[in-house]
């Protein structure tokens, strides 16, 4: 009998162990950034692209000062209310102190420089599709901009998602930074498909989420509820969307529909985005979404 | 009559009149939603065509570009209180995307549309003056139109 109990003790903390490994936060490879330069005007180029301001710029910032990254916009899901961090170059209330590495870990491994798990309201299951140059590009054009002496404001989440802990076992089951679109695509489709995927994180509001909070790859781009209020964020795939590839960069630049309606809402904050990108980028990023498998509106 | 029929009699008439106020005022609000749709339908069908021309879809024609910009700026002149009810919100209807923000405290509607009045009045200036200078003023027009898009309106139902 004893044995028994033994042997059950044993198990237990065998899967505490495993639980516990588990749920470590993984940072990546140092290697992986190891001797990259980063050059602050490709950085920008990535910024834009990334939306980083849209969310991290002050709830009332005007076009202007976009590139103050003072934070406090809130996110209200059905997990809790998310704010976004300051991540301005303030060594105390913003990241001026991160080193290159730091910022990967962030932006690669949703891995704080203390070692905590962040929510996935800061997008990295998509930025994981990043490659390393970006990344230190980023960080170099990052160290260029403006300070602010804004506190960041603590996430609003309760219990059990306010265990942290609780994000690597979410991180294991939904996090996966390989391509979702697997069939063979063009060099301009395969750059398309970086920004879309990786960059532009567009998947996140434009794809529909399980009871978890896991993107559904099955229904890729497929349209999904708004997660912050009333409505639906449109399917973008040619299931639904039967722009011309033309049409798709133009609104990305212009922000006009081919019916001369125009963006609303967040979408019109990406179109600020994206207004500034390459055209080779825009046009690219039409290439990919036509050779997204449709999903039909259910 | 006893006193309790009397009032349960005045609360009944009271009702009977109030039902078709609300439902009068329901219709109201139905209508201003419908109205304004109607205008940004008319507003997108001038700018397609000053669009069309700008991105070199539609050969430029001084006379039409001239008719359809002077058109937006018409429409423009319409009165607006009576399409903006408060209570056309996307939380008080399901037929519309107008955000409460629009009529809450600290609200800057006025001001953006006062913007896009002028930007509509440069495209006015600008439409009969040739293809390059309709292209210029282009992007004053479809930035008024973002720029209250992204702070008031939601997603589609």
């Amino acid at each position: 009998m004893r044995n028994v109990i033994r042997g059950f003790l044993g198990l237990g903390l065998i899967g505490a162990a495993a639980g516990f490994w588990i749920t470590a936060p993984r940072t990546i490879d140092p290697q992986t950034i190891d001797g990259l330069t980063g050059d602050a005007a490709r950085g920008e180029q990535v910024f834009w692209a990334g939306g980083c301001a849209s969310c991290h710029a002050s709830p009332s910032a005007d076009s202007d000062d976009m590139i103050l990254l003072t934070g406090g916009k809130a996110f209200a899901t059905d997990f809790g209310t998310f704010y976004a961090p300051n991540i301005t170059s303030d060594p105390t209330h913003g990241i001026g102190v991160w080193r290159q590495i730091d910022l990967a870990n962030a932006i690669l491994a949703g891995v704080s420089p203390s070692g905590k798990h962040y929510y996935p309201a800061f997008p990295y299951t998509s930025y994981a599709r990043l490659n390393a140059q970006d990344v230190v590009d980023l960080w170099a054009f990052m160290q260029i901009l403006p300070p602010s002496d804004v506190a960041s404001k603590a996430h609003d989440v309760s219990f059990p998602f306010s265990v942290r802990r609780g994000l690597g076992l979410w991180k294991q089951l939904f996090a996966h930074p390989e391509p979702v679109v697997r069939t063979d695509l063009t060099a301009e489709q395969q750059r398309g498909q970086y920004l879309v995927e990786g960059t532009g994180h567009c998947g996140e509001c434009h794809s529909p989420r399980n009871a978890l909070g896991g993107i559904d790859y099955a229904r890729w781009l497929g349209g999904a509820p708004n997660p912050s209020g009333k409505g639906t964020i449109p399917n973008i795939t040619s299931g639904a969307l039967d722009w011309s590839e033309g049409d798709i960069a133009e609104y990305l630049s212009s922000g006009f529909t081919p019916e001369f309606d125009s963006a609303g809402g967040e979408m019109a904050e990406v179109v600020e985005n994206t207004a500034r990108l390459p055209q080779s980028d825009r046009d690219a990023i039409a290439a990919y979404l036509k050779a997204v498998p449709p999903v039909s509106n259910e | 009559m006893s006193v309790f029929s009397k009032v349960a009699s005045i609360a009944l008439s009271a009702a009977i009149i109030a039902t078709p106020l609300v439902a009068q005022d329901q219709k109201a609000l139905e209508a201003a939603v419908k109205a304004r749709k109607s205008q940004m339908t008319l507003f997108a069908f001038n700018l397609g065509l000053l669009g069309g021309m700008a991105k070199g879809q539609i050969d430029y024609d001084a006379d039409k570009a001239q008719a359809a910009a002077s058109g937006l700026l018409a429409l423009t002149a319409l009165d607006a209180s009576r399409m903006w009810l408060p209570g056309t919100d996307n939380e008080t209807m399901d037929n519309t995307r107008a955000l409460p923000a629009i009529w809450a405290e600290g609200s800057d509607i006025g001001a953006k549309a006062q913007a896009f009045g002028e930007a509509v009045g440069a495209m006015d200036a600008a439409a009969g003056q040739g293809l390059e200078a309709l292209q210029g003023a282009m992007g004053g027009v479809g930035g008024a139109c973002g720029s209250c898009h992204k702070a008031y309106r939601g997603p589609r139902n």
